[in-house]
């Protein structure tokens, strides 16, 4: 039997009182794998993650980090609570450098290790440890991406939640942002990934939730849900859309 | 019965400043109740009514330029119009721009008015001011109960006047299109340079409404000086008008009766209370007790006594 | 044209930038023109005058002026203590007020705010004080000639001299701690800031704190210069949001260059066209950058 990290029990959360996005969803990250959520557009699968990492407003429900109980915990103490959270856009500080992105998240943890962490990120994101001076406006979408990665690490998260992190990415980078996710799990870290790229998503993940209008639909290993029709059929039904390929989205 | 005609008088005084004030309430209406423009140099819109208004009606006199004598009308429709074309320049500067950086200039627009009006003497008299602004009803000067009645009368009738105007231009396709702009700023932004448009409009009619104010307080009173349009006038108008409910033109002339009567209130409090040698210290306090009521308004009850009374409508019309 | 101005419109930008300084943090961190940031200035500057006068009660000897200047260390001990008072003001006020109407969402409500509570603190140094002006020393300085043509009193070099390590400190606050880089984020992407796990209440005190302390210590500086009176603050408004605007909305150096071409601007015109049209002069660069450059010196948004 594997250990629950991450667990939400009928969350019900939404932006604006008396409108739920969220109605009822259940999903749960074990220890040591990548836990994918996907869906159609509009399922409330970004909503999911927002509200976890404690950005909307939650009606009613439960969020279990481990045996605590998060649920009403704010926003900026999840990550002392070992949940780290990368958001789709703008999840970057353009007007500040790389080394001051990661300096930051580092600070957060008051600590001297922190500052032994950003090195050995550094290590770990050879890219960015070139770049360190460069305003991170001034970087290209991976790298982007790979920083709001390696920001959120710096804590050494117990569960990292990705929201689109393939976003604007052109395939060769999504695999390589991909890769990265990979050897992210081998250091023991768990994921909680959101993706739009169902292809790409289940190629990495262990397990994948399908969420269909706020709830979830459909559960499974990610190897067999990768040839399940019902999760097609499931999925076309919801979205009226053919399975978004594995192709950058504009 | 010279104590009852006195009461009469002075009722009749308090009213009409009232009135004076309710005017100016409604310019400020326009621009924060209906388009959400925020306006922090309304003493000096109204001043530039009430000095345009005086040069053009005083009789002719060598301490100033202007004393055109013209009638009494044309120096408010003049006041109108000077006041409005300011509005228009400063609307015209900022209104592209976020919505602190027309704070900011028209609380400059006050100062530097103030700094005119206080320096400028060949055109304003400087600090003496300008005196001997011709007043309606003067033949009646000698019996204050009459003047003061018939001023009142006329300023109520401007007060009516506006407001069904007003009311009238809230309810027109001009007035939603204004609603719409302030309540969606996204929809403003798809609307594109029109919106501005519409905005300055709104901006400039407003300011065009204070110097009405301006020049009938100038006319009522028939004395005019800078320390008439400080800060403290901006301040008044806007307690009045969010105490009042901003948004609904009723609710600003109530908000002016009310603040006004607040404001005498302390101000015959205090004037029991401490000796006349700490009577301008104690002045002081009014304006406290006015900041106090502003803030307290904003926090508890934002929508002020009589709120709009659209909102619903505007959202189920969608 | 004598070149004096020169000095006399430095001394005067030091002040205004200290104030400019918490203007423009404010309005990046908390998105909002604080019109009551005036009148930290003035209760800086009476707050120093009530403590350096219990200073004084408790050591006479902290009055007497400090070698060549016209204050001893009671007044510089007094602007200290000041500081931190000032600051604990504006947090009240924000804790007060402003945040209500932060939570409710409406950012313009909150300048209105601003602009009452400004009133009423105003009025309130004026019942407390009375209008007639207050001073640190009556003593009179000499002023001596620094290069030729420009003459400066030991205090105003001393002020220039604070001024300039108040905004390198503020300047390493913002570039080398976390607390600077925690309100630069803020300032940037609030949201992503509480992703990061920064408290966002807790930056929002120190920006207020920070902002008080420099508006004290510019109101120290305009007591020891011109005199304290209630309306100091209030007068200085205008070249604060100026300077602010003219160095670009957020951009702390920005804000000192601003106030310096205000200061210098100012001084040029009293001598060259009259004392009394000085407060004209930063309305006009205000109206100058608005139509010309509206996102300032070295702003990016507007």
């Amino acid at each position: 039997m594997k250990t629950t990290v991450l667990r939400v029990e009928n969350l019900v959360a939404g932006y604006e009182p008396g409108l739920p996005i969220l109605n009822g969803a259940s999903i749960h990250v074990n220890a040591g794998e990548i836990a994918t959520v996907l869906g159609p557009n509009g399922a409330g699968k970004s909503t999911l993650i927002k509200a976890i990492a404690g950005l909307v407003p939650k009606v009613s429900g439960q969020v279990c980090l481990g045996d605590r109980d998060i649920t009403d915990v704010p926003a900026h103490r999840m990550i002392g609570n070992g949940l780290a959270f990368v958001p789709q856009t703008e999840n970057v500080f353009a007007t500040m450098t790389v080394d001051d992105n990661l300096r930051l998240a580092a600070g957060v943890m008051r600590s001297k290790s922190a500052l032994v962490r950003v090195d050995e990120l550094y290590g770990f994101f050879p890219d960015l440890a070139r770049q360190r001076r460069l305003l991170a406006g001034r970087l290209s979408g991976g790298q982007r991406q790979m920083l709001a990665v390696a920001r959120a690490l710096i804590v050494s998260p117990t569960v990292l939640m990705l929201d689109e992190p393939s976003a604007g990415l052109s395939p060769k980078l999504v695999e390589i942002v991909f890769q990265k996710l990979l050897e992210i799990r081998a250091t023991g870290i768990s994921i909680l990934l959101v993706e739009q790229n169902v292809r790409a998503a289940l190629g990495i993940a262990d397990r994948a939730t399908i969420m269909v209008e706020g709830r979830n639909a459909h559960e499974g290993a990610a190897a067999t849900l990768a040839d399940d029709p019902i999760v097609a059929s499931l999925y076309l039904g919801a979205s009226k859309a053919r399975l978004p390929a594995t192709e950058a989205r504009p | 019965m010279p104590d009852l005609l006195g009461l009469v008088a002075y009722g009749s005084f308090f009213l009409a400043i009232i009135g004076i004030n309710a005017i100016g309430c409604l310019g400020l209406n326009l621009q924060w109740g209906q388009t959400g423009l925020f306006n922090v140099g309304i003493a000096g819109f109204i001043a530039i009514g009430a000095y345009t208004s005086a040069l053009l009606t005083t009789p002719a006199t060598t301490d100033h330029i202007g004393g055109l004598h013209l009638p009494i009308l044309i120096g408010w429709l003049g006041a109108m119009i000077t006041s409005g074309l300011a509005s228009f320049l400063v609307g015209a500067a900022t209104l592209r721009l976020r919505s602190d950086y027309l704070a900011i200039t028209t609380f400059g627009v006050a100062v530097t008015v103030h700094l005119v009006t206080l320096n400028a003497q060949s055109l304003t008299g400087g600090s003496f001011g300008i005196a001997f602004i011709p007043r309606p009803f003067e033949t009646y000067a000698s019996q204050p109960a009459v003047f003061g009645l018939a001023n009142l009368a006329l300023i109520v009738a401007v007060v009516v006047v506006l407001y069904v105007g007003l009311e009238r231009l809230v309810r027109s396709p001009w007035g939603r299109v204004l609603r719409a702009i302030r309540e969606e700023e996204r929809a403003a932004a798809s609307l594109g340079k029109s919106a501005t448009r519409y905005r300055l409009q709104a901006f400039a009619l407003g300011g065009a409404i204070m110097g009405l104010s301006g020049a009938i307080h100038a006319s009522f009173i028939g004395f005019i000086a800078p320390d008439n349009y400080l800060s403290s006038v901006t301040f008044q108008i806007w307690t009045m008008l969010i105490v009042g409910g901003s948004g609904n033109n009723l609710g600003a002339i109530l908000g002016a009766a009310l603040i006004w009567t607040t404001w005498s209130a302390t101000g015959f409090f205090t004037g029991m209370v401490f000796p006349p040698e700490q009577q301008a210290r104690a002045a002081a306090l009014q304006i406290v007790a006015i900041g106090l009521i502003l803030s307290g308004t904003i926090v508890i009850r934002p929508r002020g006594l009589l709120g709009e009374r659209t909102t619903v409508s505007r959202h189920l019309n969608g | 044209m004598n070149p004096q101005f020169i000095a006399d419109g430095l001394v005067a930008g030091a002040m205004i930038g200290l104030g400019a300084i918490g203007v423009t943090l404010t309005y990046s961190i908390l998105r909002f023109s604080n019109f009551a940031h005036g009148e930290f200035i003035s209760w800086g500057a009476y707050a120093t005058l009530l403590t350096a006068g219990l200073i004084g009660y408790l050591a006479p000897s902290s009055n007497e002026g400090y070698g060549p200047f016209s204050v001893g260390w009671g007044v510089l001990v007094a602007g200290l203590i000041a500081m931190v008072l000032t600051g604990l003001l504006a947090v009240l006020l924000d804790r007060l007020l402003f945040r209500r109407l932060r939570r409710k969402g409406a950012s313009i409500t909150v300048v209105m705010a601003s602009f009452g509570a400004s009133m009423a603190l105003r009025a309130l140094l004026e019942f407390l004080f009375t209008s007639s002006p207050r001073y640190f020393s009556r003593d009179l300085q000499i002023a001596v000639p620094v290069v030729p043509g420009i003459r400066v009193t030991p205090d105003q070099m001393a002020l220039l001299g604070m001024t300039v390590t108040l905004a390198l400190a503020v300047h390493l606050i913002l570039t080398q701690t976390h607390m600077g880089r925690s309100m630069r984020a803020v300032s940037e992407n609030p949201a992503l800031a509480r992703v990061l796990g920064i408290d966002i209440d807790h930056v929002i005190h120190i920006t207020w704190l920070l902002g008080g302390a420099l508006a004290c210590a510019s109101g120290v500086m305009l007591g020891l210069v011109v005199q304290i009176r209630p309306y100091m603050g209030f007068d200085m408004l205008l070249p604060l949001f100026a300077s602010a605007i003219l160095g670009g909305i957020g951009s702390v150096p920005g804000a000192i260059i601003g106030a310096l071409v205000v200061g210098v601007s100012e001084a040029a015109t009293v001598q060259l066209i009259g004392a009394e049209w000085r407060a004209a002069v930063a309305f006009l660069l205000l109206i100058a950058v608005l139509l010309i450059r509206p996102s300032g010196l070295f702003g990016k948004r507007v």
